[in-house]
């Protein structure tokens, strides 16, 4: 019985995790926001919702497989709330959605690039720096500049 | 009344569910907490029948059935799109006219289609719904308008 259990649990935690990568590399390939926002979509439902069902396949007929039905029942109506805010502020702030035929967008680094540029900023930012020092340097070289 | 009630047994629901304790001290706790909460929603006047739909709770898990599979369906789809080596993608803002009369239709409407990878409503305006496709396809699945029907059956009287 509890082999049974565990092939069905992995089999939906596996699937929900193929799915979550799914939505990693959307938002990675994708051209703009709103198409990103749609990779992520997959991640909210497909993704989410399958690692739960996995889950509560694996906790059993306890309390703890009710809080998980719970979340899912949530996820389900916040998730979509949440996205529509965000992509209805980004239209209301003049964000123009890309289209076949554009280029790239020109504020999107490349994401081969991306890690470049990430660092060529940071000492250009030394805001952040002085505001969680401990988040980059560990708790112990806070200190240090 | 009935709505008041609906919050009373949903609130009292969770509380059990979330503490897993049911000694009589906790248990006495839980119920004052649920009573003041109801006392306050009633005063606020938030009880409705939009925070408690229960004139359509009977026909919300039928639709339901038929929203997960066309989320399974959806997600197949952007799926194999971004796993495509070519993306093919040919993203589209359009509008969708809403039939539905009330505004919990509207929502759920809208919400649906957030909730379908794919699509994702951008506006919603007194009898229509901006949409933002992620393929000329998924579009035009939208356009059939099968979802919006089935969201307007059920919604109940305005």
């Amino acid at each position: 019985m509890e082999v049974i259990q565990d092939i069905f649990g992995w089999a939906f935690l596996m699937g929900g995790a193929f799915f979550l990568l799914v939505g990693g590399i959307g938002v990675l390939r994708m051209p703009d926001f709103f198409t990103r926002m749609h990779a992520a979509g997959i991640t909210d439902t497909m993704g989410a919702g399958l690692v739960l069902i996995g889950l509560m396949i694996e906790s059993g007929f306890t309390l703890n497989t009710a809080k998980l039905l719970l979340m899912l029942f949530f996820l389900l109506f916040t998730s979509p709330v949440s996205s529509h805010a965000t992509a209805h502020a980004a239209l209301l702030a003049g964000l123009k959605p890309w289209r076949r035929g554009d280029k790239p967008a020109k504020s999107l680094p490349d994401p081969r690039t991306a890690g470049a540029i990430m660092t060529t900023t940071e000492p250009a930012q030394p805001k952040s720096r002085t505001a969680s020092p401990q988040r980059r340097n560990g708790p112990h070289k806070g200190g240090r500049r | 009344m009935a709505h008041t009630v609906s919050l009373f047994v949903v609130l009292a629901a969770v509380w059990l569910l979330l503490s897993g304790h049911f000694t009589a001290f906790l248990l006495t706790l839980g119920l004052l907490s649920c009573l003041f909460v109801v006392y306050i929603a009633h005063r606020m006047d938030v009880v409705d029948h939009e925070s408690h739909p229960l004139h359509i709770g009977h026909l919300l898990p039928i639709y339901w059935v038929w929203l997960i599979k066309e989320i399974i369906k959806a997600n197949i789809d952007v799926t194999k799109r971004i796993l495509n080596p070519k993306l093919p993608i040919s993203p589209v803002l359009f509008t969708v006219p809403a039939t539905q009369r009330t505004d919990l239709g509207k929502v759920i409407y809208a919400n649906s289609i957030t909730l379908t990878p794919g699509t994702v409503s951008t506006d919603v305006g007194a009898d229509t719904i901006q949409v933002h496709a992620l393929s000329e396809e998924g579009a035009e699945d939208l356009r059939g308008g099968a979802m919006g029907r089935r969201v307007t059956e059920f919604e109940g009287k305005p």
